[in-house]
């Protein structure tokens, strides 16, 4: 079993391994720089439904259901789904996987949902109480504009620090440590706290979630003793453009140099030019897909040994940011090791 | 991380510094452009339906009519978005905002059916404008009635 470690982190003892991915998504992002990457680009944001609503749970049962094939599983065999999605309620997870008779974990942390699932099912796996699970996440642009914004056809303006909702689905099948296979492993974790800066623009939540996410990173270095140079890259999930230069200098106060070594899963889903994207991408599936499909390859054959992976969220809704409430942010970081061995 | 008062102060103005603001300039030449044609359009179509026999004040009443049709249609068709994305307040001020204002929610909320989602949603952008609105006219006729 795993054990704590400093203030706010977990070692996995038998580090959990990630078998397969699966990353569905919609025709923005299947005409985004990673479209080659994705498994599956739908036609159509509508994908078969009347609701925008019921399209993201279309996402998410085709998003569970497409990593447990290319497992080579059945769904019989997973033990555990660990989702979450903006929706209210979690209906985006819940209605799609509610057919797939699977035990149900419900999550939320925003944008950075995908580590919580992470963080949950890894110590679920690695202290031996499931041998399989499923961590996935979603999100739909139209769904999250109608939750959080304005009705699609309204014709005004969006800021330039705003960013766009990610239409897509990540999921991630988990399995117990087995020394035989390379797969890469989820080899430690940092909760992340609340952190609330007293950003209240919604608009600009890059610049809200950047001081959350420094937080974490700060708090992974110092609990597992590591340096920024101890990562072949660090991803952040969803500050954009702005966000992440105002992360980049947060950590760079606090004596912590990033620049030449990270991202941000929001600056590398779309072209900012082309795509008209403004910040950046957004949303639960932002950060998931953009791991599940260009990151983790990536580490699967070994190219780059370790990566520090910091989802980010911002936990108001549109009843706390009318109430004038400032918008409290949280960042899950996740560390990701190749599964490659050095040959000798 | 630091989150005393003073470093939250401190990173609002590093936020200021990095998030770049909308074009102030270039939109207000925007939405002065493409306002000012959509209200000479309406001219255009007033005097239309002057030719054609109508009294000045029903002209009015059509050019406006003409305006809210072609707007509902527009965003029905999900072209009016596309527009107002580069025209601003050009097309949100004149009544095409307006009707643009009750349609797209109208649209938007079909999902949760006819009563509670279609007709109950369609003044969530334009109920606040009838409210003060109205409010306003009414204060402005008290003025009226007793200034005159």
């Amino acid at each position: 079993m795993g054990k704590h470690v400093g203030e706010q982190s977990i070692k996995y003892d038998k580090p959990p391994q990630i078998i397969a991915t699966a990353t569905v998504v919609g025709p923005k992002e299947g005409e985004g720089p990673l479209a080659r990457y994705f498994d599956k680009i739908l036609p159509d944001v509508k994908i078969d439904s009347d609701t925008w609503e019921s399209a993201e749970s279309g996402l998410a049962k085709q998003g569970v259901e497409l990593a447990v094939a290319k497992a080579g599983l059945n769904l019989a065999d997973i033990q555990y789904i660990f989702a979450g999605d903006l929706l209210n309620q979690g209906i985006g997870s819940t209605y799609g996987i509610r057919s797939l008779e699977r035990p149900y974990f419900g999550l939320f942390a925003a944008c950075s949902t995908i580590g919580e699932a992470m963080t949950l099912g890894g110590a679920f796996v690695d202290g031996g109480f499931a041998e399989r699970i499923v961590v996935a996440v979603s999100s739909h642009f139209c769904a999250a504009e109608k939750t959080f914004r304005f009705p699609l056809g309204m014709g005004n303006q969006r800021t330039p620090t705003s960013s766009w909702t990610v239409t897509g689905d990540g999921a991630y099948v988990i399995q117990q440590h087995d020394a035989s296979k390379q797969s890469p492993a989820i080899v430690g974790s940092t909760a992340g706290k609340i952190v609330d800066f007293g950003i209240k623009d919604l608009t600009n939540m890059g610049a809200a979630m950047a001081p959350a996410a420094a937080d974490t990173i700060i708090r992974h270095f110092e609990d597992f003793n590591t340096r920024p140079s101890d990562y072949d890259m660090i991803i952040t999930g969803d500050l954009g453009h702005y966000g992440y230069e105002l992360l980049k200098k947060l950590l760079a106060d606090k004596g912590f140099d990033i620049t030449g070594n990270s991202t941000d899963c929001g600056i590398e889903i779309f072209d900012k030019e082309q795509q008209d994207t403004h910040a950046g991408g957004s949303g639960p599936a932002c950060s998931a897909i953009t791991l599940a499909a260009y990151f983790l390859p990536k580490l699967q054959r070994g190219e780059i040994k370790r990566v520090l992976f910091v989802p980010t969220g911002a936990l108001m809704n549109a009843t706390s940011a009318a109430q004038g409430e400032t918008i409290p942010c949280i960042a899950h970081a996740v560390v990701i090791e190749s599964g490659v061995r050095e040959k000798h | 991380m630091d989150n005393s008062e003073y470093s939250k102060r401190k990173y609002h103005q590093m936020v200021d510094r990095v998030s770049p603001r909308s074009n102030i300039l270039v939109n207000s030449f925007k939405a002065f452009c493409s306002g000012g044609a959509i209200c000479a359009f309406g001219q255009a179509l007033s005097n239309f339906f002057v030719t054609q026999g109508a009294t000045k004040e029903n002209a009015g009443i059509f050019a406006s009519v003409s305006l809210i049709f072609i707007t509902i249609l527009l965003t029905g068709l999900g072209v009016f978005s596309k527009i107002g994305k580069h025209c601003g307040a050009g097309t949100f001020v004149p009544i095409t905002g307006f009707a643009n204002a009750m349609a797209s929610p109208a649209i938007e909320y079909k999902s949760e059916g006819l009563v509670l989602g279609m007709a109950a949603k369609m003044f969530t952008v334009a109920g606040p404008v009838i409210v003060y609105g109205t409010l306003t006219s009414i204060l402005v006729g008290l003025v009226y009635y007793f200034v005159k």
